[in-house]
């Protein structure tokens, strides 16, 4: 979480340098992200969303190729082809990031439909936010993985806000967790600021997932503390008061309250951890910042496995931009 | 050979593929104990069983983002789309997630998906059972598009489709389902994808064509003759990517082209193969590429013979063409 933390303030002074073009952080969500991401077994596969970077780096995302992908130079594994935030890891089974919200959830249950008919014991989990569930394609998904009993884990980061429309725009219902009801399975509202209760309720859903006894869908209540991206300003929608009110539920001051009256946490053990987490995020992002752009010729390639005549063409016109 | 309509004719390759590689699955609605609405997949369910011939819920979001998950964990998924004028719902799955996996990814994650979908008019079938909308999946980057207008190229291109590492938008005439029929090779046999067929042979004017209009094409041939023009008909097959050198050589060698389709007219496939040409055989033409389409209003009911092109309209362009 502190790492996250570390990671997320950074990454911010980057945008606000013009280092990077655009960041999106999580700030406030860490015990959601990291105690999900932690329950994650080795083989298990994960659809985050664009806030899930520190749920990735739990599950084995390589922190190089994190902070590559937001300089989107050629340190970056997919030739900076995505705006920051839209990463993805075939060998930790991190799949790519979609811009457009709970695109990702149907397609989570194809692969737990692809898990459970190669009788492999793993699950998977996808991400997706409080307006994710307004989408078309969360009733999908949601309908599908009931009907197929999918080893699925829905997890709903319920941080409040989609972009500036409170929670109360998003559903009638008032709960995300409520509407698994409907889908024929278990739904789980758990508190997204508490990790250990994070990690318990998502390992269980994992555990039933893997035990083929179907999905679940997890809604971890939390909040975005910060603004929805580097481009967007809260100052616009929501009140000083209510942020206020938030951050003295910081996930990350709460469990470092509870380990220093566990006795396992000292101020200065503390102090330490914050300042090594800055250093690592200094190392990455001096390597890879100082990586050469992506080869222009890169343009067109992997738009189909063997490159058609037109792509090579255009290839063409790349090497020698003015004819004639 | 056998002699099979062009529904047996996909019917034999999916039972093929199937035996052959145990990673295809289909997927889509009635496909399984119904057999498909056309009868595309009958007795595939009894053989194959429900976890590899999948009736799915009523949702085309669904159908297609389910096949991709599939396919990203390693399936063959082929999805069927009952109608491709029911596809729309699963637009977003196709044109931003199926095509762009690859691309975005850099390669780590392909999604080799099949969507077959019965595809045109002439069925009576008004404007919810006979759209054309290849226009949008070719100027999709990162899908091809495919469609056979004979029973051996419907079971050799299907099989080419479902062995392809890219995804495939599989259309299928249907007016030709059951009045299509010939010979078709039996057992393993494919029909290489991006090759043309040169359907007839002639020197006077080139026209150029796919699907149902095939058939239109060389019944206008047949009367053009008798005329004394010489019509080569060409049928795509693959219309993207386009074997953009069989229509070159062919209009290099008659100087005139007649580009038929009946999908609308405007920013039509037509108007691709028009541009084309002109870039490419210009210093051949002797007359304006000629463009013979349906109309560009929604397909209509008791209008559909005057909508789609016909012999009369195509023998008109060729006469025009070769008078000019």
């Amino acid at each position: 979480m502190v790492f996250l933390r570390a990671l997320d303030e950074k990454a911010q002074h980057l945008q606000r340098a013009g280092r990077i073009g655009f960041y999106i952080g999580a700030a406030g969500q860490e015990a959601a992200e990291i105690g999900s991401g932690f329950a994650l077994r080795k083989g298990d596969w994960m659809f985050p969303s664009y806030r899930e970077h520190g749920a990735a780096l739990m599950h084995g995302y390589p922190l190089s190729s994190l902070v590559g992908q937001l300089f989107g130079n050629s340190a970056d594994a997919t030739k900076g082809r995505q705006m920051p935030n839209h990463w993805c890891d075939r060998s930790a089974r991190v799949v790519s990031v979609s811009s457009p919200v709970a695109t990702q959830l149907p397609q989570a249950v194809g692969v737990a439909y692809a898990a459970k008919l190669g009788g492999e014991k793993s699950a998977v989990i996808a991400y997706f936010g409080d307006g994710g569930s307004s989408t078309g394609e969360f009733h999908v998904a949601m309908n599908f993985a009931g009907v197929f009993k999918t080893p699925n884990v829905f997890f709903c980061s319920n941080n409040q806000y989609a972009i500036s429309l409170p929670f109360a725009k998003q559903t009638a219902a008032g709960s995300i967790a409520v509407k698994a009801a409907a889908y024929g399975f278990q739904g789980v509202r758990v508190d997204g600021n508490d990790i250990l209760a994070v990690v318990r309720v998502t390992r269980d859903a994992l555990e039933r997932a893997r035990a083929g006894e179907g999905p679940t869908l997890v809604e971890a209540l939390t909040y975005r503390m910060g603004a929805h991206s580097t481009s967007d300003d809260p100052t616009h929608y929501r009140s000083e008061e209510e942020v206020e009110a938030w951050r003295r539920k910081d996930p990350i001051r709460r469990f470092a309250a509870y380990l220093k009256k566990e006795g396992v946490l000292t101020d200065q053990a503390e102090a330490a951890v914050a300042e090594e987490a800055r250093e690592e995020v200094q190392r990455a992002v001096a390597a890879c910042e100082a990586a050469p752009p992506v080869p222009p010729e890169s343009l067109v390639e992997d738009v189909y496995a063997e490159m058609p005549w037109h792509l090579k063409e255009q290839q063409e016109w790349i090497r020698i931009p003015v004819k004639g | 050979m056998a002699t099979m309509t062009l529904v047996q004719a996909i019917h034999d390759a999916l039972a093929l593929e199937m035996e052959r590689d145990p990673r295809v699955v289909l997927l889509g609605e009635d496909i399984g104990k119904n057999g498909g609405v056309f009868r595309a997949t009958e007795g595939l369910w009894a053989r194959f069983g429900s976890d590899r011939v999948i009736d799915t819920p009523l949702a085309e979001a669904g159908i297609v983002g389910m096949a991709i998950g599939m396919s990203l964990s390693g399936l063959r998924p082929v999805a069927e789309i009952q109608f491709v004028d029911f596809i729309y719902p699963a637009f977003d799955q196709i044109v931003s997630e199926l095509a762009k996996f690859r691309y975005r990814s850099a390669g780590q994650f392909t999604a080799p998906v099949v969507i077959r979908t019965p595809s045109g008019g002439g069925i009576k079938g008004g404007h919810y059972h006979s759209q054309s909308p290849e226009a949008y999946f070719i100027h999709t980057a990162g899908l091809k598009v495919v469609m056979p207008s004979t029973p051996a190229d419907g079971k050799g291109l299907l099989a080419a489709a479902m062995r392809d590492p890219d995804p495939v938008i599989f259309l299928e005439p249907k007016a030709l389902y059951r009045t299509a029929k010939g010979e078709v090779p039996e057992g393993d046999y494919t029909v290489p994808l991006g090759k043309a067929r040169v359907v007839r042979e002639g020197e006077d004017v080139s026209l150029i064509t796919y699907g149902a209009t095939v058939h239109v094409a060389e019944e206008a041939a047949a009367m053009a003759e008798e005329e004394g023009i010489h019509v080569e008909v060409i049928d795509l097959r693959t219309l993207w990517p386009l074997d953009v050198e069989a229509v070159v050589q062919s209009v290099e060698m008659t100087g005139r082209a007649v580009v038929l389709h009946e999908a609308p007219r405007t920013c039509g496939f037509g108007a691709e193969l028009a541009a084309l040409i002109q870039e490419k055989a210009f210093l051949h033409l002797k007359a304006p590429v000629a463009r013979v389409t349906g109309f560009d209003t929604p397909f209509p009911y008791s209008l559909e013979k005057l909508y789609l092109p016909d012999a009369l309209r195509v023998i008109g362009a060729i006469r025009a063409t070769v008078n000019f």
